[in-house]
């Protein structure tokens, strides 16, 4: 295999209000290293991820995504990651059957005390994605101008 | 195209040091729909603020972003700042290029790339913002205080001082806590009893305080202003209103072999108990595991000795539903169980005690009423070794049941502890082990130097390895002296463990319940660690004592007098304003299906039939789904749920994230 020592991955990392983006505020607080290619969107919750937003991150060539929110239990609306997580099964499912590597999306608890967790989560994704390359499959050319 | 204006800030070298700011507002400031782009070191500060404000009104912006820090930190600042230069202040976006860019990257031009594209998804954003209006929601004038130790009792107080209603649920059969428990404070050394029971009775007598001794919170529902609790009133099987107190029938009462929690099971109550001399309320209590009538039908000793007629052996838990605007978690802590640590042979020596059964039997109304005395033989002890940090400060998990954590209280406890066994019999000897001696604290170092030099207790640096029962009783403690690099073996008669503490079991369902965040050793999150100690990020939740983190008596009092202020200020207020970022049905769209309703936790979204008659086609009424505004909190469920795309989040619509998404991935 040709592995591309200039290859730096694309990632999107949707993450909540309540916990994961406390979390990665976290991580920067106690100065947790992790790569540049993670780009961070809030959402208030892990439900409001909409699978579209996925597919429309891959179409427009990210190659990995990634989706955090509270711990099962400690969700700030109750049950919001419930439905993102049963919303994910399906999609990444999905996917799969596209043929979209599985370690290309994930879903991942984080919760606001849990800095070293986030960057380690986010070191281990880079480092996933990094390996399987650039994602071709669902890029739309129509948006490389 | 929307007028966006760009701020960057330099935070210092907070974000300047990693990131070239020039760079950033330079590159930022070719973007299209960029009129204005500049840098500046504090954006936050006054100079800052008014370099937007100057901004807004110049170059007529019509959208704001600014790179800094979190916008979990001050984005209420700068909606401030807009608001107050005549533009919405939802008309703003924050990119975070502190937390989630500089300081966590190293290289100057990755920080720089990435700050970039960071300005650039929060300009695509900025483009679709609404402006939003936040609406109203009225305050119920009444506080909850869950738990009822000294944190909760000085909350309660301060709070019905201020004149609103106040209730404390407490799940024990009386307030007070582990206060109750303690003999001598530090570093005045007055009596606990003598400070804390005066305020117990204030808080019985207090016209605004009402304690739901006995207690638990079963269900939390509503948001800030407009909690819904449900409190379940366990039976105590005596009639609170009847009982006098007297104590009758924990004499009478033929079950006498129950452990004693008051005394932590170092010496027996009956079956029918009042905790101890001072309980608030001053109400016995029937064990229902333990009562002979209860248990087994027969007995029913104590309803023929009770001259009030307040035995109740039917009485049956009952639900109490209330309102309130502010809840206040005062949940305490336990010290942890040390069973796992076998090296100190806890299980195996009724001489290996923890400090807060030392406590006990300092204490005048404690199982040896006061007298220092072995556990086994009843024998004055003559040399004391006490062990610091059994589970504090532990890495790892040697024992399965350490914290990493510094429990706080323990070093100035155990000279406390060191100092009384000196002053009352001066001729034992006292050894301390520790690892370090903290004594922070506004006269604690004098304290602590008080139990070496006047009172010559054996303060040793190093950790104890072993403590071995002997044949005739007395503990051989094994050590290590790290200052003289020596092994030390110590004839004990008495070892104290200084157990570390953790917050109350009963804390993390609360936390559940609350949709509070809690750390990873289940002590509560704080809104902001520094600048808002107290509250909890959940708005109208705060945070009183140790179940935020270990501190002391005076530390307590302090963020219990803090949360009752934050509450005090919250329950001023006739109504406050909602979070306007909540979901909204587009009608046109929307074919009534119940999807969204389905998901909604809240309840917040209702249906009518909707009259769209229009003259060239006829009659047309359809079913409509409708957002609830006030109810809504916005966490967009409903509109993933949508199979029409009819609902979307203000603040949050579709679009916004699109955008961000393409932005990203340009």
């Amino acid at each position: 295999m040709q592995v591309n020592n200039e290859f730096r991955p694309k990632i999107v990392a949707f993450c909540c209000n309540w916990c994961s983006y406390a979390g990665a505020d976290l991580a920067g607080t106690n100065r947790a290293n992790y790569p540049a290619d993670v780009k961070i969107i809030r959402v208030p919750c892990s439900c409001r991820v909409n699978p579209m937003f996925i597919l429309r991150a891959f179409q427009r060539g990210a190659d990995g995504v990634i989706l955090c929110g509270c711990h099962p239990g400690d969700c700030h609306y109750t049950t919001g990651n419930y439905y993102a997580r049963r919303r994910m099964t399906m999609l990444f499912s999905m996917l799969s059957y596209l043929g979209i590597e599985k370690g290309r999306t994930r879903v991942e608890w984080v919760s606001a005390a849990e800095g070293a967790k986030f960057a380690a989560t986010m070191n281990e994704f880079v480092e996933t994605i990094t390996a399987l390359g650039e994602n071709k499959r669902l890029e739309d050319l129509r948006c490389k101008k | 195209m929307r007028r966006i204006g760009v701020f960057v800030c330099h935070c210092g070298t907070n974000i300047a040091g990693t990131v070239d700011v020039k760079t950033v507002a330079e590159t930022l400031g070719k973007e299209p729909a960029v009129v204005y782009a500049t840098d500046y070191p504090y954006m936050c500060s006054e100079a800052g603020q008014n370099i937007i404000k100057d901004a807004i009104k110049e170059y007529k912006l019509e959208g704001v972003v600014v790179c800094s820090c979190s916008p979990r930190m001050h984005e209420a600042t700068f909606r401030k700042a807009v608001s107050a230069a005549g533009l919405n202040p939802y008309l703003l976006e924050v990119a975070n290029i502190r937390e989630q860019c500089s300081w966590i990257h190293k290289d100057m031009e990755a920080g720089t790339a990435k700050a970039i594209v960071l300005g650039r998804a929060a300009i695509a954003k900025v483009q679709l913002n609404a402006p939003l209006i936040a609406g109203e929601s009225p305050v119920v004038k009444r506080a909850l205080v869950i738990g009822g130790g000294i944190a909760g009792i000085q909350t309660a107080l301060d709070i019905a001082d201020a004149g609103y209603p106040v209730d404390i649920v407490e799940k024990e059969p009386t307030i007070g806590g582990k206060m109750t428990q303690i003999d001598k404070t530090f570093p005045t050394l007055d009596c606990s009893s003598c400070i804390l029971t005066p305020k117990m009775v204030e808080c019985a007598q207090n016209e605004n305080i009402t304690i739901y001794s006995y207690s638990e919170v079963e269900a939390v529902t509503g948001f800030v202003g407009n909690f819904s609790v449900k409190i379940r009133r366990k039976a105590r099987f005596v009639d609170e209103n009847k009982c006098t107190g007297c104590g009758v029938c924990t004499e009478k009462c033929p079950v006498k072999n129950v452990p004693d929690e008051y005394n932590l099971g170092l010496s027996n109550r009956h079956a029918a108990y009042i905790p101890f001399a001072q309980a608030i309320p001053n109400v016995a209590v029937l064990d229902k595991n333990r009562c002979i009538k209860l248990t087994k039908g027969k007995c029913g000793l104590c309803s023929t000795v009770c001259s009030a007629g307040a035995i109740d052996y039917e009485q049956k838990e009952t639900i109490v539903e209330e309102k309130y605007g502010a809840i206040v978690a005062a949940t305490g802590y336990n010290p942890i169980k040390i069973d796992g640590y076998d090296e100190f042979a806890y299980s195996q020596s009724k001489d290996v005690v923890t400090s807060l059964e030392f406590e006990r039997i300092l204490k005048a109304d404690g199982p040896t009423d006061g007298h220092l005395q072995r556990l086994s033989d009843g024998k004055q002890p003559k040399t004391i070794v006490f062990v610091q940090c059994v589970g504090s400060r532990e890495s790892g998990s040697s024992h399965g049941c350490g914290k990493e954590y510094c429990s706080k209280i323990c070093c100035m406890y155990t000279a406390k502890h060191a100092m009384l066994c000196r002053e009352k019999y001066p001729d034992t000897d006292v050894y301390v082990f520790y690892i370090d001696v903290r004594t922070p604290g506004k006269n604690y170092d004098e304290f602590y130097r008080r139990a070496v030099e006047q009172y010559g207790v054996h303060y040793i640096k190093g950790m104890v390895g072993k403590v071995a029962p002997q044949a005739d009783g007395s503990l051989m403690v094994q050590a290590s002296d790290l200052i003289s690099n020596e092994q030390l073996h110590v004839k004990a008669d008495m070892v104290v463990l200084a157990a570390a503490i953790e917050p109350d079991k009963s804390a993390r369902p609360l936390a559940t319940m609350l949709t509070a965040s809690m750390d990873t050793n289940d002590f509560f999150t704080e809104a902001h660690a520094k600048l808002r100690p107290v509250e909890s990020p959940t708005a109208g939740v705060f945070l009183s004592g140790v179940c935020q983190g270990p501190k002391d008596i005076p530390e307590t009092v302090a963020q219990a007098g803090a949360a009752a202020s934050k509450v005090i200020g919250l329950l001023a207020k006739d109504k406050l304003s909602c979070n306007p970022c909540v979901a909204h049905s587009n009608e046109m769209m929307c074919n009534g299906c119940s999807s969204c309703a389905n998901v909604c936790p809240y309840g917040a979204i209702t249906y009518a039939d909707k009259d769209f008659s229009r003259r060239q086609d006829g009659s047309m009424i359809r079913r409509v789904a409708s957002v609830n505004e006030a109810v809504c909190q916005g966490c967009g469920a409903c509109t993933v749920a949508c199979p029409s795309g009819a609902m979307d989040l203000k603040g949050f619509s579709t679009s916004q994230i699109m955008a961000e998404v393409d932005a990203i991935c340009k």
